[in-house]
């Protein structure tokens, strides 16, 4: 594999870990559901990277699309601020 | 994986890399809801983008399927969470 | 013609994404949400745009498929843009204006105005 994709593998991971701390700590359920989609992209382009096309097509329809739609519908229904 | 790189598709793929790193500062430091979901927006163009050209780079045709996913869905998120946001679902 | 086909799918390609980091770039330096989306939606919707097309010319038989993607792109990303503008403002989320932060450039112009005075005052008391 050629160096510039090793260095956004590395970036990927990066990022990937902070919204994921990002979405665990924050007290904004919506910002966490935003993370929550970032993750889902991350984990697209890494499906992506190690030839598996299929998988990145499913992982990218659920988790950018449905996944955001349920979680806003619940914190519609219950409340948006975590106490 | 053989794969052959000239100059100008590395420089792209850096470019899109620091575009991407961008997007995310905005999303960490985003002072209301909306900047983050703006950010996750503009992170979802880019990387729709960035697949295109790997999928162009790695020669497979399938790979442009996914783009093609984050085109049409992509926006659905973001309606949702606007209309949040507005009141009402 | 295939060399044409190449060098003008190069050159869409270097143009978006240099546009893509123009959003990007924008996204962070600008100052409210407002402005943020001009930055992050037309910026980002031109270069994803230059840059999809800039394949289909460097690989004709994607061409349909690419041309498909940017049509995709173009109706749906302005659409999100707006929604979440609009939810922005019912949100009551303030546009940014001058005005507002602006305070310290007013206290000089009063403090130049008071010294003014003042030697408008020495001045005619030297008279």
């Amino acid at each position: 594999m050629s160096t510039i994709i090793t260095i956004l593998v590395v970036i990927g991971a990066l990022v990937l870990v902070a919204a994921a701390v990002f979405a665990v700590h924050k007290r904004d359920l919506v910002v966490a559901t935003v993370a929550t989609s970032v993750i889902s992209l991350v984990l697209s382009l890494f499906y992506f990277l190690l030839q598996a096309p299929d998988v990145a097509l499913t992982e990218a329809a659920i988790g950018v699309a449905l996944t955001t739609i349920i979680f806003i519908v619940t914190i519609k229904n219950t409340k948006r601020f975590e106490d | 994986m053989g794969l052959s790189l000239n100059i100008i598709d590395i420089i792209v793929l850096a470019i899109i890399s620091v575009a991407l790193i961008l997007d995310f500062y905005r999303f960490v430091r985003g002072p209301l809801a909306s900047d983050r979901v703006m950010a996750a927006d503009t992170m979802t163009v880019t990387t729709a983008s960035l697949l295109v050209f790997l999928g162009y780079l790695f020669d497979r045709y399938i790979y442009l399927d996914i783009a093609l996913i984050y085109a049409v869905l992509g926006f659905i998120g973001v309606i949702v969470i606007a209309r949040y946001l507005e009141g009402g679902v | 013609m295939e060399q044409v086909l190449t060098y003008l799918g190069y050159i869409l390609i270097v143009i978006g994404a240099i546009f893509l980091f123009l959003g990007g770039l924008g996204i962070v330096r600008l100052p409210d949400i407002y402005s943020r989306l001009q930055a992050g939606t037309k910026a980002s919707t031109l270069g994803a745009m230059s840059l999809i097309l800039g394949v289909g010319f460097l690989n004709p038989a994607w061409l349909v498929k690419s041309l498909v993607i940017v049509i995709f792109i173009a109706l749906s990303n302005p659409i999100s843009s707006h929604a979440l503008a609009r939810g922005s403002y019912r949100h009551n989320i303030k546009p940014w204006s001058k005005e507002d932060i602006d305070a310290y450039r007013q206290y000089l112009k009063e403090e130049g105005q008071k010294e003014r005075e003042e030697e408008a005052k020495q001045t005619e008391n030297k008279d």
